[in-house]
């Protein structure tokens, strides 16, 4: 089974360490523990899904630590970036 | 755990052992790309700064070439100035000789034009070469090492896997004696915070908060997002999805011990210990401002596999990114991409980085010096008049 890493277990979000397609059970790495989760799309290795829903203007959590915040629902196994995703330092756009 | 080095006057221990070709400006390229090609035994160094600069701007500047010529795996400089500069030739010599090594300098209007610079030049570099070419390696311990670490074409395993495993490396240099710099302030953005909590003073703690804000000030006065230039597009394509993530993972490079400093740019670290360079994230001037601050060897983790190379300091690249290494052999040095696939620990991954630190230093080529991949390139930070 394809696999991913949860590296804190703050986090919402899982590091994919294959490529995946749509409806893919992926075996998750939490700590010593593993879980499974189904993603909702193809996603290329290295990138990030939602282990829980994460609403709209919700933190999305990697390592213990605010990564950004959700610009829209994502619901869990949807793919987590930039189109999804926001960060909340440097940004001179809103300043 | 001993290595092998040339002991410098002034006790410092290189392990190269480089004759160096430097510019003081950028007009005076021509002239050490002429002398270079005479004695190719030489290492060029030319970039485009050293006038027309202002305040903190030239201050770095100089400072920067001054520790280049200064890095301990340089064993002579003849430093070449056009004569009418701001950064000059005399200067540069001056502050590098501090270190007892061998140092001349000559300026083209000086010597009455590039016809006559280039015979005294090449007699400069006769000498020196014969000298260096007679220096010989002798035993020494880590203690004499200053390790630089940069990450560049960061994707998602590089905070997993070789950011984490170059970190151990870190800690062990810092255990036998050693020193270690990091930098690349705009990847602290986010997490900072981590960092801030190993300072070793109140003052070493403000002094990073201080250099962080002042990047960020900098990115929000320019009135622009910082994504698309950090993360870069190569960054977001290896699954980096803000500067906060790529922070998080990028400062796992430095290790875990206290922070004993925040250096400026190309700033020579005063003691031993883990230190924090202020400079940017794009591999060229983070490189050059490591080899400045003394840097003999630099560990590089890369997850996208950049063939990044400093000239003066041997570049160690790394990659946690099982693609990336097997496309880009050209240009890993160690593959810990077992990590990633559950077959190799991070403490093992580390104690293979570090044999190779240990090889490199002791002669073997690294990737990037095999294909003489490198540039010298100083951070600006403000208008060129």
């Amino acid at each position: 089974m394809k696999k991913a890493i949860v590296i804190d277990v703050k986090d919402n979000v899982a590091t994919l360490l294959a490529d995946v397609d749509a409806n893919d059970e992926v075996q998750v790495m939490v700590g010593d523990k593993t879980t499974e989760t189904k993603v909702q799309e193809g996603i290329q290795f290295g990138h990030k899904f939602a282990m829980k829903k994460i609403s709209k203007g919700q933190n999305v959590v990697k390592y213990g630590e605010v990564i950004g915040q959700a610009t829209q629902d994502i619901v869990e196994g949807q793919h987590v970036h930039v189109h999804n995703v926001e960060s909340l330092r440097g940004r001179g756009d809103l300043a | 755990m001993k290595l092998s080095g040339y002991v410098r006057p002034d006790g410092s221990v290189g392990f190269r052992n480089h004759v160096v070709i430097l510019s003081s400006v950028g007009c005076a390229n021509d002239v050490s790309q002429k002398l270079a090609h005479m004695y190719p035994n030489t290492l060029l160094l030319t970039h485009r700064q050293g006038c027309g600069q202002l305040g903190e701007d030239k201050e770095q500047a100089a400072r920067t070439l001054a520790g280049l010529g200064k890095n301990p795996n340089i064993a002579a400089v003849l430093v070449i100035g056009m004569g009418c500069e701001s950064i000059t030739a005399e200067y540069l010599a001056e502050e590098i000789s501090k270190t007892k090594k061998s140092v001349e300098y000559l300026t083209v209007l000086e010597e009455g034009g590039l016809m006559a610079a280039l015979p005294k030049g090449a007699r400069f570099l006769d000498q020196m070469i014969s000298e260096a070419s007679q220096m010989t390696r002798v035993s020494c311990g880590l203690d004499a090492l200053t390790l630089g670490v940069k990450c560049g074409l960061t994707d998602t395993t590089s905070g997993i896997a070789s950011n984490p495993a170059i970190g151990i490396v870190a800690d062990m240099v810092i255990e036998s004696g050693g020193t270690v710099v990091f930098g690349e302030t705009p990847e602290v953005i986010g997490a900072e915070h981590i960092l801030a909590k190993r300072a070793t003073t109140p003052g070493v703690e403000q002094d990073l908060y201080r250099v962080v804000k002042e990047c960020e000030e900098r990115v929000k006065a320019s009135g622009m997002d910082i994504r698309g230039a950090n993360p870069a597009p190569g960054n977001i394509a290896g699954g980096i999805t803000t500067i906060e993530e790529k922070s998080l993972g990028a400062i796992k490079k430095g290790g875990g011990k206290k922070l004993q400093g925040v250096l400026g740019y190309g700033e020579i670290p005063k003691g031993k210990g883990l230190y924090f360079m202020d400079g940017p994230g794009r591999t060229p001037e983070a490189l050059t401002g490591l080899s400045g601050a003394g840097a003999q060897i630099i560990i590089f983790p890369t997850g996208g596999g950049s063939p990044a190379g400093s000239l003066i300091s041997p570049v160690i690249k790394v990659t946690g990114n099982p693609r990336t290494a097997q496309r880009l052999k050209d240009h890993i040095d160690i593959d810990v991409s077992r990590i990633i696939k559950g077959e190799s620990t991070l403490e093992e991954a580390g104690e293979s980085v570090f044999q190779e630190l240990l090889n490199v230093a002791s002669g073997k080529a690294t990737k990037s010096e095999r294909l003489s991949y490198g540039m010298i390139s100083i951070w600006n930070i403000g208008p060129h008049m």
